[in-house]
């Protein structure tokens, strides 16, 4: 019994994302020891690097970070397995679903399908910069407000799209939320919510603008 | 996804040195929307990718009476759309760019990229190759070909064409450059795409080591443009059919009408026959209408996508007509 109570402690210490990043940690280690070799010799070629790890610098929400990082690792996975920042959600992994919407020089990208190393000088911005002292941006409380998602997977890169796409306009017609937010789906179905989110946060970022 | 060697060459000239002359182990990385997700997959496996977003020239768009419209491979479809000579010039440009219905692939892919993305067969991206074979037989006629061919389907190719700039560049009499060791060449669009009859042909006449570095519109005042796509859903996809119209009127009569089809054959597929039943006529529906029906008199659809002629021959009907309303 004693023996089988510890064990279960020891499991609920370890968290998902904790193991999944263990396991994570243990592959690319493997491949950066066969990489180095290769990459010194693509040294001497004019401008090629990798296969193995090379330094990529990243600007991510105004904060700078260095990474070394295969040509192969896409932004998103450098975001979410290499520096923690797991907003952005992996679902289909093919430049379809939208779930991995960031913003790249205030435009939204599939995030799954730039490698990172192609990210280098751009500005990256994620839906961790959105909340500041906790306080939700207008999108994102009008999503909670006009129940516009469900599982909740789609719902970060809906924001972001969300949020680019009032950036540039601020007084959408429901045929323009439609088309400007093909790029992303929802498999449980929450788009009324979301037009309605959309159409709120309209508004309150006018009103804000006003009092502000 | 397989490790691959990474170059982001300044020059045009040191993007094609680091070219293979054959397929395969090198890859030109642009947009990136079709390639990645087909390393993703395994169906490219380049072991060297060189990266073509940094060489300026390559991100340059001019227009001019005199010398048209000139789209460097690498300016995004977004940057097509928001280019207020191409609104105010090319509308139906803007109507075929606008098919991408997504925002991020709107922001990411490049008007190259849309001309050489490859395919969207199952087979093929499965892995069973562009001409789906299995023991030598393609799998196509008598497998799942509810989106394949319905013209220019004899075999052994049996895919479609997956562009939709295509259909509206061909109508517009556009221009590719391509650069290769070698020097430049010039091709009509018409002439980018090829319909592959053998393993290891690809569909662009596209040499490995060259890269398409320039779209060129000849600017034609006076010509009226439309096109009109049919599609599953309203989100992103590709059409199951759409036409390109470029046509003008004079003195109550069609001229110079060009008809292209696109998402039907394994090329954009012009339509003479439907060419021949506008020239000269007065426009009306009776008349779009005869021209859907001789774009599609040659169709030979396969045992699942006979509903796909009647999409075809109402693309053509309706682009007609929309041309015909837009004005200059």
């Amino acid at each position: 019994m004693r023996k089988k109570r510890k064990l279960k402690s020891e499991a609920g210490a370890l968290t998902r994302r904790d193991f999944l990043k263990g396991a994570g940690v243990t592959v690319s280690g493997g491949l950066l020891a066969t990489g180095a070799v290769t990459t010194a010799q693509a040294a001497a070629q004019e401008g090629v690097v990798g296969p193995g790890p090379v330094p990529i610098t990243l600007r991510i929400n105004g904060r700078v970070h260095r990474l070394s990082l295969e040509p192969r690792i896409t932004l998103l996975d450098a975001l979410r397995d290499h520096l923690n920042i797991t907003g952005s959600k992996k679902v289909c992994d093919r430049a379809t679903c939208g779930a991995c919407t960031m913003l790249m020089d205030k435009k939204p990208v599939y995030a799954c399908t730039v490698l990172a190393i192609e990210a280098e000088g751009h500005d990256i911005t994620t839906i961790e910069s959105l909340t500041e002292n906790g306080r939700l941006s207008p999108v994102m409380e009008a999503f909670w407000k006009n129940d516009a998602q469900q599982c909740g997977f789609c719902t970060p890169g809906f924001v972001m799209a969300c949020t680019a796409f009032l950036e540039k306009n601020p007084n959408p017609t429901l045929e323009q939320i439609e088309k400007g937010l093909g790029g992303n789906l929802c498999r449980c179905g929450t788009y009324a919510g979301i037009r309605r989110a959309v159409l709120e946060a309209a508004k309150a970022m006018k009103g804000g603008q006003a009092n502000g | 996804m397989q490790a691959f060697e990474y170059a982001s060459p300044r020059s045009l000239q040191e993007a094609i040195r680091l070219l293979p002359a054959q397929w395969g182990p090198t890859d030109v990385l642009a947009g990136g929307t079709d390639l990645v997700s087909a390393m993703k997959d395994g169906i490219s496996t380049p072991q060297r990718l060189v990266n073509i977003k940094q060489i300026a020239e390559l991100h340059r768009m001019t227009f001019s009476p005199r010398a048209g419209l000139h789209i460097g491979a690498t300016v995004t479809l977004r940057e097509l759309l928001d280019d207020g000579a191409v609104q105010q010039h090319y509308p139906g440009l803007i109507q075929a760019a606008e098919a991408a219905r997504s925002e991020q692939l709107l922001n990411m892919g490049t008007v190259g990229g849309e001309l050489l993305q490859r395919p969207r067969c199952w087979y093929y991206r499965n892995g069973y190759g562009l001409l789906a074979l299995r023991d030598g037989k393609s799998l196509v006629p008598e497998g799942e070909n509810q989106y394949h061919a319905i013209l220019g389907n004899a075999g052994p190719a049996y895919f479609v064409s997956p562009s939709f700039l295509a259909p509206i560049l061909i109508a517009l009499g556009a221009t590719v450059q391509l650069h290769g060791p070698r020097g430049a060449r010039s091709l009509p669009v018409q002439k980018l795409f090829v319909t592959p009859t053998r393993v290891g042909q690809r569909e662009h006449d596209l040499a490995p080591n060259e890269i398409l570095t320039e779209i060129r519109v000849p600017y034609r005042p006076g010509v009226r443009t439309a096109v009109y796509e049919i599609r599953e859903k309203e989100a992103l996809d590709w059409p199951l059919a759409m036409a390109a119209v470029a046509l003008r009127q004079e003195g109550g009569v069609l001229r110079d009408p060009r008809v292209v089809l696109g998402q039907v054959a394994p090329v954009p597929w012009p339509s003479p026959e439907a060419e021949r039943t506008l020239t000269g006529k007065k426009p009306s529906e009776d008349l779009a209408d005869a021209a859907g029906r001789a774009a599609v008199a040659q169709a030979t659809p396969l045992s699942k996508n006979g509903y796909k002629v009647q999409l075809a021959r109402i693309a053509v009907k309706r682009a007609i007509l929309s041309a015909v309303q837009q004005g200059g």
